[in-house]
């Protein structure tokens, strides 16, 4: 396990990049690279990072980067890992970098097809819970109630559970993380990182821009998304269930904030009703028995 | 001591990869292609190619691996037909751009609704301005020579684009014919390692195909165009050293038969344009002075070649196993653009034949053969397209 003091002084994510302010795709990159260094070979669909690395002939990527179609991260990095693996540089990490909406939803194909044949990568779905890129439309991982503008008075159907969907494939490795939460992050990607097969983490990634909070409380957002319970850290190691710190301390409900606070502290959510909420809450209390449950199956997959 | 081998074109399409030394091939089936894969399959699980088999879950997906072994420095081969092709599309035009010299087979097959699993042009046709250099072979023979020829072109430094291999389904797919397979020492010393204008590298790490903006966008789009006309003079070259070395020889971009006095050219490609040597042997015993002129790559298109014909024949029928709704076949489209600019030019009569897989014999060319000269005899083309063998 490492500590901050240890991590590496060395930024691959240079200055001038194109993110917006308090964007928290941008600090999950950062982490990503102190995680596993510049020995990385990065594939990006269309997404936020599109922007974010800043237009030809420029670039903030310090790691070899391969822009790829919206929809095909899993294939094109099952490409690469094979090739890697016939020059014998397999010491080189494949890694996947892609949004919610080029994971949930049009990408979803090709990262189960790689995920079934256990093409050797890791995959990170960097879920901003819209498609942020193109203005804030809603995802299949935009959750439910929440504002877009393709879902003006907010989203009816529930968030797609994608780490579940990735651990159904029966992966070694399927993890949720938050970019508030640094050290359980940069552990998940150094533990995926040494796996072999495809690995698929899950970051939680605030959006001042899309959820409409102030610049300053991207980290604040992701910690009270995993405080309230509506984001939990967890790992999924062949098959065994494992609830990460602080998520491992809250299956008391009593330990868990209300999701309201969570809630009402982003504008997307202002129209919500206490009806809602109460909904919310709800679906949250049903999801940690459910967790509680799985965490003392010796496999859940 | 090359060897013979009897199979069909798929099968010996997947000996040509092996030949090539493919190192990634990522694919899906499909029919008439799937035997293509097939072969493949088997040789990479025996061991006696040492390459890495990605079985994916879709076209597109075949493509981007394609894409991403290409990008990581290895040399790639896939296969598809119709649906499969134009589920690829998008991820056709960004190996193009990426100039990634992927190579393909198409195995053509016509596009539904409704469902056809035989042979025409609309599949590899509608890819047309993807920017991949397209091939149509006649017989199995030219099918493994293609595929060889093809790697030495895209690889080289002054192209740097993919290219399809296109055969008709079942006509060429599932029918054996004896092919001459060279040593593979000497396809060693005709076609080096593979090479690519770029490779992802953690030693020097770049940022491929990020955005783009208006002020670059067009100068990318230049050095498509020009490296299109640089594989112009390189198919002939390539094709010529191909014949010292291995003793076929396909006339580079157009294949030219009986067209030195030739007053009518019949322009076809793939199968047809082998039948329609038949039928001109026939015309040729009438004292009827008629060529073939098969044209062999459609991308780049032979232009400055069929103006050379142009000048000496005085009509030329296209032979469409093709249609663009709305127009006309494309080859009949190609043709008269070409032409354009010449004072004299011959008349250009287009027929439209063979669409799903319609028979197209050397006597349905003759037919299509005598209808034309009896409108040159006139001086006048009656009819500007012809839909062949129409049911009334």
């Amino acid at each position: 396990m490492v500590t901050i003091k240890e991590l590496p002084k060395e930024e691959y994510l240079l200055k001038g990049h194109a993110a917006c302010a308090g964007c928290g795709p941008s600090i999950a990159l950062r982490l990503l690279f102190k995680a596993l260094g510049n020995k990385i070979i990065l594939v990006v669909p269309a997404c936020c990072t599109t922007v974010i690395q800043g237009p030809y002939p420029f670039t903030a990527f310090a790691v070899p980067l391969q822009n790829m179609l919206f929809e095909a991260t899993g294939a094109a990095a099952s490409g690469i890992a094979a090739a890697l693996r016939l020059r014998g540089l397999e010491d080189i990490t494949v890694v996947g970098w892609a949004g919610d909406g080029g994971t949930v939803d049009i990408g979803i194909q090709a990262l189960s097809g790689a995920a079934e044949r256990g093409a050797n990568f890791i995959y990170i779905c960097y879920d901003n819970e819209a498609y942020g890129n193109t203005g804030l439309q809603r995802s299949g991982a935009t959750p439910y109630g929440a504002w877009t503008t393709t879902t003006p008075t907010g989203k009816k159907e529930r968030k797609k559970n994608m780490p579940f969907i990735m651990a159904a494939h029966r992966i070694p490795y399927v993890a949720t993380a938050c970019p508030s939460y640094p050290i359980d992050f940069i552990n998940k990607l150094r533990k995926a990182k040494e796996l072999k097969g495809t690995k698929y983490i899950h970051v939680l990634t605030p959006c001042p821009t899309g959820w409409r909070y102030d610049t300053s409380k991207t980290v604040e957002i992701g910690r009270l998304a995993v405080q309230t319970g509506m984001w939990a850290l967890y790992e999924i190691e062949n098959g065994k269930f494992r609830l990460n710190p602080p998520s491992d301390r809250l299956i008391d409900k009593s330990k868990r904030k209300p999701v309201k606070e969570y809630l009402s502290m982003q504008e997307r959510f202002r129209h919500l009703t206490e009806g809602d909420i109460e909904k919310i809450q709800k679906w949250v209390d049903e999801d940690w028995e459910y967790y509680k449950a799985l965490a003392s199956l010796e496999r859940c997959f | 001591m090359a060897r013979i081998v009897i199979d069909t074109a798929n099968h010996i399409a997947g000996y040509a990869a092996k030949a090539a030394r493919v190192k990634v091939v990522a694919a899906y089936p499909i029919t008439p292609q799937t035997t293509v894969v097939e072969k493949v399959a088997e040789f990479v699980e025996s061991g006696e190619m040492d390459a890495e088999y990605i079985r994916v879950e879709s076209e597109h997906s075949a493509m981007a691996a394609c894409i991403g072994a290409a990008a990581a420095g290895v040399r790639t081969f896939t296969a598809t037909s119709a649906h499969g092709l134009a589920l690829m599309h998008e991820a056709l035009h960004w190996a193009s751009g990426a100039r990634l010299p992927i190579v393909m087979v198409v195995v053509n097959r016509a596009m539904g609704a409704p469902w056809s699993i035989w042979p025409d042009f609309s599949d590899s046709l509608s890819q047309r301005d993807t920017g991949w250099l397209q091939f149509y072979c006649a017989d199995n023979q030219e099918v493994f020579d293609t595929i060889i020829q093809a790697y030495r072109i895209c690889e080289d430094e002054k192209v740097f684009l993919p290219a399809m291999v296109c055969l008709e389904g079942f006509i060429l797919s599932h029918t054996y014919m004896p092919v001459k397979i060279p040593d593979q020492e000497d396809i060693d010393a005709f076609l080096p390692p593979y090479k690519s204008g770029w490779t992802l590298d953690v030693d020097n790490p770049a940022t491929h195909a990020n955005l783009v903006s208006p002020e670059w966008y067009m100068e990318f789009r230049y050095k498509i165009q020009e490296a299109m006309e640089n594989a112009k003079r390189l198919i002939s070259e390539i094709d010529e050293e191909y014949g010292r070395c291995f003793g076929f020889q396909y006339g580079g971009l157009i294949e030219k038969y009986q067209c030195e006095d030739a007053d009518l050219i019949i322009c076809a490609m793939g199968t047809m344009g082998a039948e329609a040597k038949i039928a001109v042997d026939n015309l040729r015993k009438e004292g009827l002075k008629v060529g073939v002129a098969r044209v062999r790559v459609f991308r780049p298109f032979p232009k400055e070649e069929i103006r050379k014909l142009a000048e000496r024949a005085r009509m030329i029928v296209t032979v469409d196993r093709h249609i663009s709704f709305g127009m006309e076949g494309f080859l009949a489209t190609e043709v008269k653009a070409s032409i354009y600019h010449m004072e004299d030019r011959p008349l250009v009569a287009g027929f439209i034949a063979g669409l799903g897989g319609r028979d197209v014999t050397f006597k349905t060319i003759e037919g299509i053969a005598r209808k034309a000269l009896k409108w040159l005899q006139k001086g006048r083309v009656d009819e500007e397209t012809t839909w062949i063998d129409l049911r009334e």
